[in-house]
């Protein structure tokens, strides 16, 4: 008599057929809390994954041994790769023709092709010489040592620009603007 | 006329074992994380297929930030903290920068420096709050005043007899010039081995890295 109708609307319409109230359940919806459980577990899966940072190793060359001491890349086997700006790579295989037709620009998706096709050629000759120019981000730096480690290219240099390379980049760089104005 | 009364049954499920499961992982994830440390300076990190995790004792870690600032901070146990505040004491004698034991306690506690020498007084002074990407960052934008390469051998000097790592911790879009002085910097002081650090990226399928890790990951299991 003290107990409430849970049954709702339907329960008046069984009429008098009905002898007993319903016992009440004691089970409690655990639906919601549920559902606030697995929330709270996503957000925690997110928060958790993106602390986690990583360090890349990297060894500098030591600039005081004299450079007689320094091992002499051969040609065949070498491959320079450039950053410009806006994520432009462009690459030369060997020593830099007068002319600069071996100078060919590429982007971080092909390089990898690029940089496979003279692993397989100069095998155990590989060196790669990394030479950013002054308006390549941090980013394209890290990206181009990635590549490195993705393909497992041992040897690798980063080495300072000459200027003569850093003209061919501002041209070729400059010459899709040039158009649009 | 007898029907056969078909059994209803009750839709709802018991909600008991997924809530303990829920919860169960739930705590597990509150126990391992652990608090992202309130950056003032925000830095957004490359990524990078290095597998190897960021020390978290016995480091400096230099900063760069999109603005090509440089900011420094180190480690903030009991030896680090120590280790900074010799570092601070050296600086002072050496630049004559005048700076009392209590702005040096100061400075200690702070989470980074980030001002030229002759700002130190001042940064010493200021609320914790103004610390922050706002402050003009250490001067080593040329190579004549390099005041890195200062800090740097300070902190050799500091660890001296014990294990340093040198930490790079640059944005994307921070340019290539600013961080080269910073590698000047180590090097002038015969540091040539650091880290930069990464967010984890996978190693893409079909590489030669990937096929190694294969490789190795097997025969391991063998």
């Amino acid at each position: 008599m003290a107990e409430m109708d849970t049954s709702g609307g339907g329960g008046h319409k069984k009429g008098p057929g009905v002898k007993k109230a319903k016992k009440m359940s004691t089970r409690v919806d655990l639906t919601p809390m549920v559902d606030l459980g697995f929330l709270l577990i996503t957000f925690f899966v997110f928060t958790t994954t993106i602390s986690q940072p990583t360090a890349m190793r990297l060894a500098l060359p030591d600039d005081k041994v004299k450079t007689e001491d320094q091992n002499k890349i051969k040609q065949s086997g070498a491959l320079t790769i450039l950053l410009g700006k806006d994520n432009n790579v462009f690459y030369y295989e060997g020593e830099l023709l007068p002319d600069a037709t071996n100078f060919k620009p590429s982007n971080f998706k092909d390089i990898r092709d690029v940089i496979l096709n003279k692993k397989q050629q100069a095998d155990t000759n590989l060196v790669v010489v990394i030479k950013p120019n002054d308006e390549s981000t941090y980013k394209n730096f890290i990206d181009i040592l990635d590549e490195m480690s993705i393909n497992v290219v041992k040897r690798y240099a980063v080495v300072d620009i000459a200027p003569v390379e850093d003209e061919l980049i501002r041209k070729t760089e400059g010459e899709p603007e040039t158009p649009k104005q | 006329m007898g029907r056969p009364k078909i059994a209803r049954k009750s839709t709802t499920v018991d909600m008991t074992a997924m809530c303990d499961v829920a919860f169960l992982i739930l705590s597990f994830f509150i126990l391992t994380t652990k608090p992202k440390p309130s950056e003032a300076v925000p830095i957004q990190t490359p990524k990078s297929v290095a597998n190897k995790f960021v020390p978290d004792k016995n480091f400096l870690m230099v900063s760069l930030n999109n603005e090509g600032k440089v900011f420094l901070s180190g480690g903030d146990n009991a030896s680090d903290v120590e280790k900074k505040k010799n570092m601070l004491q050296d600086i002072n004698q050496r630049n004559n920068l005048g700076l009392t034991p209590d702005e040096i306690a100061a400075l200690t506690k702070q989470p980074f420096i980030g001002v030229p020498f002759s700002q130190l007084k001042q940064q010493a002074h200021l609320p914790l709050i103004q610390i922050n990407s706002k402050l003009p960052g250490i001067p080593c934008q040329d190579t004549t005043n390099n005041q890195m390469t200062e800090w740097i051998r300070a902190a050799v000097g500091a660890y001296v007899g014990g294990h340093l790592d040198l930490i790079l911790k640059g944005d994307n879009v921070a340019k290539y010039p600013v961080f080269k002085n910073i590698l000047t910097a180590f090097k002038k002081n015969d540091q040539f081995k650091f880290q930069m650090v990464t967010n984890q990226a996978n190693v893409p399928e079909g590489t030669d890295l990937y096929k190694e890790n294969m490789s190795r990951s097997k025969s391991a299991e063998m």
